[in-house]
Protein backbone atom coordinates (compact mmCIF):
# COMPACT_ATOMS: atom_id res chain seq x y z
CA UNK A 1 0.00 0.00 0.00
CA UNK A 2 3.07 2.24 0.83
CA UNK A 3 3.89 4.48 -1.85
CA UNK A 4 7.12 5.36 -3.65
CA UNK A 5 8.21 8.87 -3.14
CA UNK A 6 11.21 10.44 -4.95
CA UNK A 7 13.58 12.48 -2.86
CA UNK A 8 15.78 14.66 -4.52
CA UNK A 9 19.57 16.43 -3.27
CA UNK A 10 19.05 20.01 -4.39
CA UNK A 11 22.14 22.58 -3.64
CA UNK A 12 21.49 25.70 -2.31
CA UNK A 13 22.08 27.88 -4.98
CA UNK A 14 20.41 30.10 -7.57
CA UNK A 15 18.26 28.22 -10.29
CA UNK A 16 18.80 24.36 -8.61
CA UNK A 17 15.26 23.77 -8.04
CA UNK A 18 14.42 24.79 -11.63
CA UNK A 19 17.04 22.88 -13.26
CA UNK A 20 15.57 19.81 -11.02
CA UNK A 21 12.08 20.50 -12.55
CA UNK A 22 12.66 20.98 -15.67
CA UNK A 23 14.75 18.09 -15.86
CA UNK A 24 11.30 16.27 -14.85
CA UNK A 25 9.30 18.11 -17.47
CA UNK A 26 11.01 17.33 -20.50
CA UNK A 27 10.43 13.89 -20.28
CA UNK A 28 7.16 14.47 -19.69
CA UNK A 29 6.94 13.77 -15.55
CA UNK A 30 3.98 15.86 -13.91
CA UNK A 31 4.42 15.99 -10.06
CA UNK A 32 1.45 15.34 -8.07
CA UNK A 33 2.46 16.42 -4.81
CA UNK A 34 6.04 18.12 -3.47
CA UNK A 35 7.51 19.42 -0.30
CA UNK A 36 11.70 20.82 0.15
CA UNK A 37 13.36 20.50 3.49
CA UNK A 38 15.99 22.68 3.55
CA UNK A 39 18.89 23.02 5.54
CA UNK A 40 21.66 26.16 4.85
CA UNK A 41 23.89 23.94 2.47
CA UNK A 42 21.48 21.87 0.82
CA UNK A 43 17.41 21.09 0.03
CA UNK A 44 15.76 17.83 -0.41
CA UNK A 45 13.16 17.66 -2.73
CA UNK A 46 10.66 15.36 -1.95
CA UNK A 47 7.97 14.52 -4.85
CA UNK A 48 5.08 12.07 -5.64
CA UNK A 49 4.89 12.03 -10.10
CA UNK A 50 2.72 10.48 -12.10
CA UNK A 51 5.67 8.19 -13.91
CA UNK A 52 8.03 7.25 -11.51
CA UNK A 53 10.04 5.00 -14.50
CA UNK A 54 10.17 8.35 -16.38
CA UNK A 55 11.17 10.71 -13.30
CA UNK A 56 14.03 7.96 -12.80
CA UNK A 57 15.07 7.92 -15.89
CA UNK A 58 15.60 11.33 -16.45
CA UNK A 59 17.09 11.71 -13.10
CA UNK A 60 19.58 9.09 -13.90
CA UNK A 61 20.51 10.34 -16.94
CA UNK A 62 21.14 13.78 -15.78
CA UNK A 63 23.30 12.33 -12.90
CA UNK A 64 21.02 13.97 -10.07
CA UNK A 65 21.41 12.55 -6.52
CA UNK A 66 18.33 10.85 -5.69
CA UNK A 67 16.66 8.11 -3.58
CA UNK A 68 13.16 6.55 -3.91
CA UNK A 69 11.48 5.58 -0.49
CA UNK A 70 8.51 4.21 0.86
CA UNK A 71 5.82 7.01 2.38
CA UNK A 72 2.03 6.25 3.53
CA UNK A 73 -1.07 8.71 2.14
CA UNK A 74 -4.09 8.64 4.02
CA UNK A 75 -7.18 10.73 3.81
CA UNK A 76 -8.03 12.73 6.74
CA UNK A 77 -10.95 15.29 7.00
CA UNK A 78 -10.48 19.10 6.08
CA UNK A 79 -11.33 19.90 9.64
CA UNK A 80 -9.19 21.24 12.78
CA UNK A 81 -7.48 18.04 14.73
CA UNK A 82 -8.58 16.10 11.39
CA UNK A 83 -4.64 15.56 10.86
CA UNK A 84 -3.97 15.42 14.22
CA UNK A 85 -5.97 12.43 15.10
CA UNK A 86 -4.43 10.44 12.78
CA UNK A 87 -0.93 11.36 13.86
CA UNK A 88 -2.16 10.45 17.15
CA UNK A 89 -2.54 6.88 16.86
CA UNK A 90 0.97 6.39 15.12
CA UNK A 91 2.36 8.60 17.95
CA UNK A 92 0.60 5.71 20.14
CA UNK A 93 1.82 2.74 18.61
CA UNK A 94 5.60 4.30 19.15
CA UNK A 95 6.71 4.59 15.86
CA UNK A 96 8.35 7.55 14.77
CA UNK A 97 7.31 10.48 12.17
CA UNK A 98 10.06 11.24 10.31
CA UNK A 99 8.52 14.14 8.12
CA UNK A 100 5.27 14.88 7.39
CA UNK A 101 3.33 17.19 3.75
CA UNK A 102 -0.51 17.25 3.41
CA UNK A 103 -2.69 19.10 0.58
CA UNK A 104 -6.29 19.27 0.64
CA UNK A 105 -8.53 17.11 -1.66
CA UNK A 106 -12.27 18.72 -1.51
CA UNK A 107 -12.22 22.01 0.95
CA UNK A 108 -14.35 21.27 3.98
CA UNK A 109 -14.17 17.79 2.97
CA UNK A 110 -11.01 16.02 2.54
CA UNK A 111 -7.20 15.82 2.23
CA UNK A 112 -4.61 13.95 1.72
CA UNK A 113 -1.34 13.73 4.06
CA UNK A 114 1.65 12.02 3.33
CA UNK A 115 3.82 10.78 6.30
CA UNK A 116 7.28 9.49 6.53
CA UNK A 117 7.28 6.66 9.39
CA UNK A 118 10.36 4.83 11.21
CA UNK A 119 7.92 1.11 10.32
CA UNK A 120 5.66 1.72 7.06
CA UNK A 121 4.48 -1.50 7.64
CA UNK A 122 3.62 -1.19 11.29
CA UNK A 123 2.29 2.32 10.87
CA UNK A 124 -0.03 0.78 7.67
CA UNK A 125 -1.46 -1.56 10.28
CA UNK A 126 -2.54 0.86 13.06
CA UNK A 127 -3.97 2.88 10.47
CA UNK A 128 -6.20 0.12 8.71
CA UNK A 129 -7.04 -1.40 12.53
CA UNK A 130 -7.99 2.53 13.53
CA UNK A 131 -10.34 3.10 10.31
CA UNK A 132 -8.30 5.61 8.57
CA UNK A 133 -8.48 5.67 4.86
CA UNK A 134 -5.19 4.80 3.30
CA UNK A 135 -4.72 5.88 -0.21
CA UNK A 136 -2.79 3.77 -2.72
CA UNK A 137 -0.20 4.89 -5.56
CA UNK A 138 -3.21 4.74 -8.55
CA UNK A 139 -5.80 6.57 -6.81
CA UNK A 140 -3.00 9.22 -5.75
CA UNK A 141 -2.55 10.07 -9.58
CA UNK A 142 -6.54 9.94 -9.50
CA UNK A 143 -7.01 12.59 -7.25
CA UNK B 1 65.40 54.31 28.57
CA UNK B 2 67.83 52.38 28.97
CA UNK B 3 67.94 49.40 26.01
CA UNK B 4 67.30 46.29 27.60
CA UNK B 5 69.03 42.93 26.44
CA UNK B 6 68.68 39.60 27.58
CA UNK B 7 72.60 38.89 25.89
CA UNK B 8 73.72 42.00 25.55
CA UNK B 9 76.89 40.98 24.01
CA UNK B 10 75.63 38.30 21.58
CA UNK B 11 72.45 40.58 20.48
CA UNK B 12 74.89 43.52 20.18
CA UNK B 13 78.13 42.31 18.57
CA UNK B 14 79.88 43.20 15.80
CA UNK B 15 79.01 42.04 11.93
CA UNK B 16 83.05 40.10 12.32
CA UNK B 17 82.91 38.77 15.81
CA UNK B 18 79.55 36.94 14.92
CA UNK B 19 81.00 35.26 11.25
CA UNK B 20 83.87 34.26 13.22
CA UNK B 21 81.17 32.84 16.10
CA UNK B 22 79.33 31.38 13.61
CA UNK B 23 82.13 29.99 11.07
CA UNK B 24 83.73 28.42 14.82
CA UNK B 25 80.30 26.86 15.35
CA UNK B 26 79.32 26.02 11.67
CA UNK B 27 82.22 23.37 11.65
CA UNK B 28 81.61 21.77 14.79
CA UNK B 29 78.19 21.34 13.88
CA UNK B 30 78.94 19.97 10.66
CA UNK B 31 81.41 17.88 12.12
CA UNK B 32 79.12 16.71 14.69
CA UNK B 33 76.03 16.00 12.30
CA UNK B 34 78.85 13.57 9.84
CA UNK B 35 79.78 11.67 12.92
CA UNK B 36 76.24 10.97 14.32
CA UNK B 37 74.14 11.39 11.64
CA UNK B 38 74.39 8.47 8.79
CA UNK B 39 71.35 9.75 6.74
CA UNK B 40 72.96 13.47 6.48
CA UNK B 41 76.48 12.09 6.06
CA UNK B 42 75.19 10.48 3.00
CA UNK B 43 74.15 13.29 1.65
CA UNK B 44 76.83 14.92 2.31
CA UNK B 45 79.00 12.31 0.42
CA UNK B 46 76.15 12.16 -2.61
CA UNK B 47 77.62 15.71 -3.14
CA UNK B 48 80.94 14.95 -2.62
CA UNK B 49 81.01 17.56 0.42
CA UNK B 50 83.52 16.62 3.72
CA UNK B 51 83.58 18.05 7.05
CA UNK B 52 87.07 19.00 5.65
CA UNK B 53 85.35 21.15 2.72
CA UNK B 54 83.47 23.29 5.51
CA UNK B 55 86.32 26.16 6.99
CA UNK B 56 83.17 29.23 7.41
CA UNK B 57 80.40 30.40 6.70
CA UNK B 58 81.40 31.62 3.24
CA UNK B 59 81.64 27.09 2.28
CA UNK B 60 77.33 26.73 3.71
CA UNK B 61 76.31 26.33 0.41
CA UNK B 62 78.42 23.79 -0.34
CA UNK B 63 76.45 21.67 1.77
CA UNK B 64 73.32 19.76 0.76
CA UNK B 65 69.59 21.12 1.77
CA UNK B 66 67.52 18.97 4.52
CA UNK B 67 63.38 19.17 3.69
CA UNK B 68 60.46 18.09 5.39
CA UNK B 69 60.34 15.27 3.00
CA UNK B 70 63.87 14.11 4.94
CA UNK B 71 62.68 14.50 8.50
CA UNK B 72 59.28 12.95 7.62
CA UNK B 73 61.16 9.80 5.85
CA UNK B 74 63.89 9.69 9.17
CA UNK B 75 61.10 9.71 11.22
CA UNK B 76 61.64 9.20 14.19
CA UNK B 77 65.27 8.51 15.16
CA UNK B 78 66.75 9.04 11.49
CA UNK B 79 68.69 12.44 12.26
CA UNK B 80 68.89 12.10 15.79
CA UNK B 81 72.70 13.22 16.41
CA UNK B 82 73.10 11.59 19.63
CA UNK B 83 72.38 8.98 22.14
CA UNK B 84 68.67 8.71 23.33
CA UNK B 85 70.24 8.80 26.78
CA UNK B 86 71.64 12.57 26.65
CA UNK B 87 67.91 13.33 25.50
CA UNK B 88 65.35 14.71 27.55
CA UNK B 89 62.46 15.42 25.86
CA UNK B 90 61.04 15.87 22.56
CA UNK B 91 58.49 18.08 20.94
CA UNK B 92 56.36 17.64 18.23
CA UNK B 93 54.10 19.71 15.60
CA UNK B 94 50.58 19.63 15.69
CA UNK B 95 50.20 17.89 12.65
CA UNK B 96 49.42 14.46 11.94
CA UNK B 97 49.93 11.05 10.54
CA UNK B 98 52.60 10.98 7.76
CA UNK B 99 53.65 14.58 8.18
CA UNK B 100 54.66 14.72 12.17
CA UNK B 101 57.91 16.14 13.29
CA UNK B 102 59.25 14.96 16.04
CA UNK B 103 62.43 16.95 17.45
CA UNK B 104 65.03 15.88 20.10
CA UNK B 105 66.48 17.90 23.07
CA UNK B 106 69.57 17.54 25.75
CA UNK B 107 69.27 19.76 28.50
CA UNK B 108 71.64 22.00 26.56
CA UNK B 109 69.33 22.33 23.49
CA UNK B 110 66.40 22.98 25.97
CA UNK B 111 68.76 25.72 27.48
CA UNK B 112 69.36 27.50 24.42
CA UNK B 113 65.81 27.23 23.35
CA UNK B 114 64.43 28.46 26.43
CA UNK B 115 67.60 31.71 25.96
CA UNK B 116 66.39 32.60 22.37
CA UNK B 117 62.71 33.09 24.12
CA UNK B 118 64.27 34.96 27.32
CA UNK B 119 65.48 37.37 24.55
CA UNK B 120 62.25 37.93 22.63
CA UNK B 121 60.42 38.33 26.38
CA UNK B 122 63.17 41.18 27.30
CA UNK B 123 62.98 42.64 23.68
CA UNK B 124 59.32 43.31 24.20
CA UNK B 125 60.09 44.91 27.43
CA UNK B 126 59.97 42.01 29.91
CA UNK B 127 61.96 41.97 33.39
CA UNK B 128 61.67 39.95 36.61
CA UNK B 129 59.05 42.90 37.82
CA UNK B 130 56.73 41.15 35.23
CA UNK B 131 54.17 38.28 35.31
CA UNK B 132 53.99 36.75 31.85
CA UNK B 133 50.33 35.18 30.95
CA UNK B 134 51.69 31.83 28.62
CA UNK B 135 48.56 31.04 26.76
CA UNK B 136 50.15 29.39 24.18
CA UNK B 137 49.24 25.25 24.16
CA UNK B 138 51.24 23.23 26.51
CA UNK B 139 52.01 19.30 25.64
CA UNK B 140 53.65 18.73 22.17
CA UNK B 141 53.56 21.96 20.92
CA UNK B 142 56.44 24.03 21.05
CA UNK B 143 54.49 27.43 21.76
CA UNK B 144 54.08 26.71 25.94
CA UNK B 145 56.93 25.04 26.45
CA UNK B 146 59.37 27.56 24.57
CA UNK B 147 58.13 30.84 26.15
CA UNK B 148 57.63 29.41 29.99
CA UNK B 149 61.14 28.32 29.68
CA UNK B 150 61.90 31.93 28.47
CA UNK B 151 59.92 33.07 30.95
CA UNK B 152 61.47 31.44 33.68
CA UNK B 153 64.96 33.02 32.79
CA UNK B 154 63.81 36.53 32.51
CA UNK B 155 62.72 35.48 36.25
CA UNK B 156 59.09 36.84 35.36
CA UNK B 157 56.16 35.56 37.65
CA UNK B 158 54.88 32.84 34.89
CA UNK B 159 50.96 31.98 34.44
CA UNK B 160 50.99 28.60 32.43
CA UNK B 161 47.62 28.69 31.49
CA UNK B 162 47.74 26.98 28.15
CA UNK B 163 45.28 27.63 25.62
CA UNK B 164 41.57 27.40 25.87
CA UNK B 165 39.04 27.93 28.86
CA UNK B 166 38.66 31.89 28.47
CA UNK B 167 37.11 32.89 31.30
CA UNK B 168 39.52 31.07 33.49
CA UNK B 169 42.29 33.00 31.58
CA UNK B 170 40.72 36.33 31.85
CA UNK B 171 40.26 36.00 35.54
CA UNK B 172 44.13 35.13 36.27
CA UNK B 173 45.13 37.72 33.63
CA UNK B 174 43.17 40.64 36.03
CA UNK B 175 43.37 39.20 39.18
CA UNK B 176 47.30 38.51 39.14
CA UNK B 177 47.58 41.60 37.14
CA UNK B 178 49.64 39.90 33.54
CA UNK B 179 51.46 42.57 32.22
CA UNK B 180 52.64 40.19 29.16
CA UNK B 181 51.00 37.46 27.06
CA UNK B 182 51.81 34.90 25.15
CA UNK B 183 49.97 33.45 23.03
CA UNK B 184 48.92 32.69 18.91
CA UNK B 185 47.38 36.21 17.40
CA UNK B 186 43.92 34.63 16.91
CA UNK B 187 43.97 34.39 20.22
CA UNK B 188 44.99 37.14 21.82
CA UNK B 189 42.48 38.92 19.36
CA UNK B 190 39.77 36.47 20.75
CA UNK B 191 40.97 37.70 24.35
CA UNK B 192 40.45 41.02 23.33
CA UNK B 193 36.95 40.26 21.93
CA UNK B 194 35.99 38.42 25.22
CA UNK B 195 37.39 41.09 27.60
CA UNK B 196 35.09 43.38 26.01
CA UNK B 197 32.48 41.67 26.31
CA UNK B 198 32.54 41.21 29.58
CA UNK B 199 32.80 44.37 30.11
CA UNK B 200 36.07 45.83 30.49
CA UNK B 201 37.75 48.36 28.90
CA UNK B 202 41.49 47.94 27.47
CA UNK B 203 43.32 50.20 30.04
CA UNK B 204 41.57 48.27 32.97
CA UNK B 205 44.11 45.11 32.23
CA UNK B 206 47.47 45.33 33.51
CA UNK B 207 49.24 43.84 30.36
CA UNK B 208 51.61 46.27 28.76
CA UNK B 209 53.15 43.66 25.54
CA UNK B 210 52.28 40.59 24.04
CA UNK B 211 54.67 38.02 22.45
CA UNK B 212 52.54 36.34 19.60
CA UNK B 213 53.42 33.95 16.55
CA UNK B 214 52.41 30.56 15.48
CA UNK B 215 50.20 31.59 12.80
CA UNK B 216 50.27 34.20 9.76
CA UNK B 217 49.22 37.58 10.79
CA UNK B 218 49.12 41.03 8.99
CA UNK B 219 49.75 44.35 10.38
CA UNK B 220 46.03 45.55 10.51
CA UNK B 221 45.41 42.34 13.02
CA UNK B 222 48.34 44.06 15.19
CA UNK B 223 46.82 47.14 15.16
CA UNK B 224 43.45 45.36 16.34
CA UNK B 225 45.11 43.44 18.91
CA UNK B 226 47.01 46.47 20.38
CA UNK B 227 44.15 48.50 20.58
CA UNK B 228 41.81 45.84 22.12
CA UNK B 229 44.27 45.04 24.86
CA UNK B 230 45.70 48.41 25.08
CA UNK B 231 49.28 47.06 24.40
CA UNK B 232 52.55 46.97 21.96
CA UNK B 233 52.33 43.22 19.90
CA UNK B 234 55.49 41.66 18.94
CA UNK B 235 56.11 39.15 16.68
CA UNK B 236 58.44 35.68 17.27
CA UNK B 237 59.24 32.95 14.85
CA UNK B 238 59.84 29.60 14.98
CA UNK B 239 58.90 26.36 14.29
CA UNK B 240 59.65 22.62 15.70
CA UNK B 241 62.11 21.65 14.00
CA UNK B 242 64.73 24.18 14.85
CA UNK B 243 63.56 24.08 18.23
CA UNK B 244 60.21 25.89 18.42
CA UNK B 245 59.64 30.36 18.87
CA UNK B 246 62.46 31.97 19.77
CA UNK B 247 64.61 31.44 16.57
CA UNK B 248 63.44 34.85 15.90
CA UNK B 249 61.75 38.01 17.73
CA UNK B 250 60.58 41.13 17.10
CA UNK B 251 62.01 44.55 19.32
CA UNK B 252 60.06 47.74 20.09
CA UNK B 253 60.45 48.48 16.31
CA UNK B 254 58.09 46.20 15.24
CA UNK B 255 60.22 46.21 11.68
CA UNK B 256 60.75 42.71 11.11
CA UNK B 257 62.27 39.83 13.79
CA UNK B 258 66.02 39.83 14.57
CA UNK B 259 67.67 36.09 13.85
CA UNK B 260 69.26 34.94 16.83
CA UNK B 261 72.22 34.51 14.79
CA UNK B 262 75.00 32.99 17.46
CA UNK B 263 72.34 29.42 17.54
CA UNK B 264 70.84 29.87 13.32
CA UNK B 265 72.45 31.08 9.97
CA UNK B 266 69.86 32.12 7.97
CA UNK B 267 69.85 32.14 3.45
CA UNK B 268 67.48 32.90 1.31
CA UNK B 269 67.38 30.66 -1.93
CA UNK B 270 65.12 30.31 -4.74
CA UNK B 271 62.39 27.59 -4.38
CA UNK B 272 63.30 26.56 -7.87
CA UNK B 273 67.07 26.66 -8.20
CA UNK B 274 67.77 26.20 -4.62
CA UNK B 275 70.43 29.14 -5.78
CA UNK B 276 71.31 30.84 -2.78
CA UNK B 277 69.50 35.02 -2.67
CA UNK B 278 71.15 38.22 -2.05
CA UNK B 279 70.29 39.92 0.93
CA UNK B 280 66.93 41.81 0.52
CA UNK B 281 65.66 39.82 -1.84
CA UNK B 282 62.72 37.84 -1.91
CA UNK B 283 62.88 33.60 -1.67
CA UNK B 284 62.42 30.43 0.68
CA UNK B 285 64.05 30.69 4.40
CA UNK B 286 66.67 28.03 5.05
CA UNK B 287 67.90 27.39 8.39
CA UNK B 288 70.94 26.11 9.80
CA UNK B 289 71.67 25.25 13.55
CA UNK B 290 75.13 26.24 15.11
CA UNK B 291 74.96 24.46 18.45
CA UNK B 292 72.12 21.85 18.59
CA UNK B 293 73.11 18.61 20.39
CA UNK B 294 70.53 16.15 19.72
CA UNK B 295 68.57 17.71 16.68
CA UNK B 296 71.11 19.67 14.28
CA UNK B 297 69.49 20.82 10.62
CA UNK B 298 71.87 21.65 8.12
CA UNK B 299 70.22 23.84 5.69
CA UNK B 300 66.74 23.01 6.37
CA UNK B 301 64.26 24.21 4.11
CA UNK B 302 61.14 26.03 6.09
CA UNK B 303 59.29 26.67 3.10
CA UNK B 304 58.24 30.14 4.04
CA UNK B 305 58.85 32.92 2.13
CA UNK B 306 60.29 36.04 3.34
CA UNK B 307 63.20 37.91 2.85
CA UNK B 308 66.40 39.51 4.95
CA UNK B 309 68.01 43.13 5.89
CA UNK B 310 70.68 43.72 7.89
CA UNK B 311 69.93 47.34 7.91
CA UNK B 312 70.77 48.83 11.50
CA UNK B 313 68.00 48.38 13.64
CA UNK B 314 67.57 51.41 16.42
CA UNK B 315 67.31 48.82 19.40
CA UNK B 316 71.11 48.40 18.98
CA UNK B 317 70.55 44.65 17.83
CA UNK B 318 73.34 44.25 15.33
CA UNK B 319 71.09 40.27 14.62
CA UNK B 320 69.61 40.36 10.62
CA UNK B 321 66.26 40.71 10.32
CA UNK B 322 63.60 38.35 8.54
CA UNK B 323 60.22 39.56 7.58
CA UNK B 324 57.00 38.49 8.90
CA UNK B 325 56.36 35.44 5.95
CA UNK B 326 54.68 36.32 3.28
CA UNK B 327 53.65 32.64 1.52
CA UNK B 328 54.73 29.38 1.23
CA UNK B 329 56.40 27.68 -0.98
CA UNK B 330 54.54 24.49 -1.00
CA UNK B 331 50.78 24.34 -0.25
CA UNK B 332 50.81 24.37 3.44
CA UNK B 333 48.12 26.42 5.34
CA UNK B 334 48.38 27.31 8.58
CA UNK B 335 44.86 27.62 9.94
CA UNK B 336 44.34 28.87 13.84
CA UNK B 337 48.18 28.04 14.29
CA UNK B 338 47.77 24.42 13.23
CA UNK B 339 49.73 23.43 10.03
CA UNK B 340 46.94 21.62 7.45
CA UNK B 341 48.27 19.96 3.60
CA UNK B 342 45.23 19.52 1.53
CA UNK B 343 46.52 16.19 1.16
CA UNK B 344 45.82 15.28 4.67
CA UNK B 345 41.78 16.44 4.21
CA UNK B 346 42.39 13.98 1.29
CA UNK B 347 43.29 10.60 2.97
CA UNK B 348 40.32 11.20 5.33
CA UNK B 349 37.78 11.65 2.95
CA UNK B 350 38.76 8.18 1.40
CA UNK B 351 38.95 6.74 3.99
CA UNK B 352 35.24 7.71 4.54
CA UNK B 353 34.32 6.89 1.27
CA UNK B 354 34.28 10.07 -0.24
CA UNK B 355 35.42 10.99 -3.55
CA UNK B 356 38.64 12.72 -3.31
CA UNK B 357 37.00 15.80 -4.86
CA UNK B 358 36.69 18.64 -2.43
CA UNK B 359 37.90 22.05 -1.81
CA UNK B 360 39.04 24.01 1.14
CA UNK B 361 37.65 27.37 1.65
CA UNK B 362 40.15 29.24 4.45
CA UNK B 363 38.69 32.49 5.84
CA UNK B 364 39.38 34.62 8.76
CA UNK B 365 35.84 36.00 10.21
CA UNK B 366 36.74 38.56 13.35
CA UNK B 367 40.57 37.52 13.95
CA UNK B 368 39.55 33.56 13.95
CA UNK B 369 40.41 31.79 11.31
CA UNK B 370 37.39 29.33 10.06
CA UNK B 371 37.78 26.16 7.31
CA UNK B 372 35.04 25.03 5.04
CA UNK B 373 35.49 22.09 2.91
CA UNK B 374 33.42 21.11 0.29
CA UNK B 375 32.53 17.85 -0.31
CA UNK B 376 30.48 15.79 -3.14
CA UNK B 377 28.09 13.39 -1.64
CA UNK B 378 27.52 9.72 -1.91
CA UNK B 379 25.05 9.51 -4.51
CA UNK B 380 25.27 5.86 -2.18
CA UNK B 381 24.50 7.38 1.24
CA UNK B 382 21.89 9.89 -0.11
CA UNK B 383 19.15 10.05 2.29
CA UNK B 384 15.33 12.03 2.03
CA UNK B 385 15.78 12.43 5.86
CA UNK B 386 17.50 16.00 6.43
CA UNK B 387 19.31 14.35 9.87
CA UNK B 388 20.62 11.57 8.25
CA UNK B 389 22.45 13.48 5.82
CA UNK B 390 23.70 16.39 8.38
CA UNK B 391 24.89 13.29 10.53
CA UNK B 392 27.21 12.28 7.72
CA UNK B 393 28.61 15.65 7.48
CA UNK B 394 28.71 15.82 10.95
CA UNK B 395 30.71 12.49 10.70
CA UNK B 396 32.79 13.27 8.51
CA UNK B 397 33.92 16.25 10.18
CA UNK B 398 34.94 14.87 13.39
CA UNK B 399 36.86 12.02 11.37
CA UNK B 400 38.71 15.09 10.30
CA UNK B 401 38.96 17.00 13.47
CA UNK B 402 41.10 13.85 14.49
CA UNK B 403 43.33 14.47 11.65
CA UNK B 404 43.86 17.94 12.05
CA UNK B 405 43.00 19.10 15.23
CA UNK B 406 40.96 21.95 14.02
CA UNK B 407 37.29 21.14 13.82
CA UNK B 408 36.16 21.49 10.02
CA UNK B 409 32.50 22.83 8.50
CA UNK B 410 31.72 19.91 6.49
CA UNK B 411 29.19 20.89 3.37
CA UNK B 412 28.32 17.92 1.01
CA UNK B 413 27.35 19.40 -2.45
CA UNK B 414 25.81 17.48 -5.68
CA UNK B 415 28.75 15.15 -7.20
CA UNK B 416 30.47 16.38 -10.10
CA UNK B 417 30.11 19.96 -8.95
CA UNK B 418 33.30 20.89 -7.39
CA UNK B 419 35.54 22.48 -10.37
CA UNK B 420 37.62 20.07 -11.91
CA UNK B 421 40.02 21.97 -13.85
CA UNK B 422 42.62 20.58 -16.56
CA UNK B 423 45.95 19.19 -14.79
CA UNK B 424 46.40 20.58 -10.93
CA UNK B 425 42.94 20.55 -9.65
CA UNK B 426 41.95 24.56 -7.12
CA UNK B 427 41.46 22.84 -4.16
CA UNK B 428 42.41 25.43 -1.50
CA UNK B 429 40.47 29.25 -2.09
CA UNK B 430 42.40 31.47 0.82
CA UNK B 431 40.09 34.72 1.64
CA UNK B 432 42.50 35.80 4.18
CA UNK B 433 44.77 38.84 3.87
CA UNK B 434 47.67 37.18 5.69
CA UNK B 435 50.24 39.50 4.32
CA UNK B 436 50.30 43.12 3.93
Amino acid sequence: MAIKQISIFVENKKGALADVLKCLSDRGVGLRAMTIADTKDFGILRIIVDDREGAVAALTEHEIVFSQNDVIAFEAADVPGGLARVLKVIMDAGIDIEYTYAFVIETGKHACAIIRVSDCEQAEKVLSEAGVPLISEDEILRI
Amino acid sequence: MEKRYYSKEIETMSRDEMKALQSERLVAQVKHVWDNVPYYRGLMEEKGVTPEDIKGIEDLHKLPFLSKADLRDQYPYGLLATDLKNCVRIQSTSGTTGRRVVAFYTQHDIDLWEECCARAIVAAGGTSEDVCQVSYGFGLFTGGAGLNGGSHKVGCLTLPMSSGNTARQIQFMMDLGATILCCTPSYAAFLGESLREEGFRPEDNKLKAGIFGAEPWTEEMRRDIERSLGIKAYDIYGLTETSGPGVAFECEEQNGMHINEDHFIAEIIDPETGEVLPEGEKGELVFTSLTKEAFPLIRYRTRDITMLTREKCSCGRTLIRMKKPMGRSDDMLIIRGVNVFPSQIETVLLKEGYSPNYQIEVDRVRNTDTLDIYVEMNPGSFSDVVGDISGDADKLASAIKTMLGITPKVHLVAPKTITRSEGKAVRVIDKRKLHD
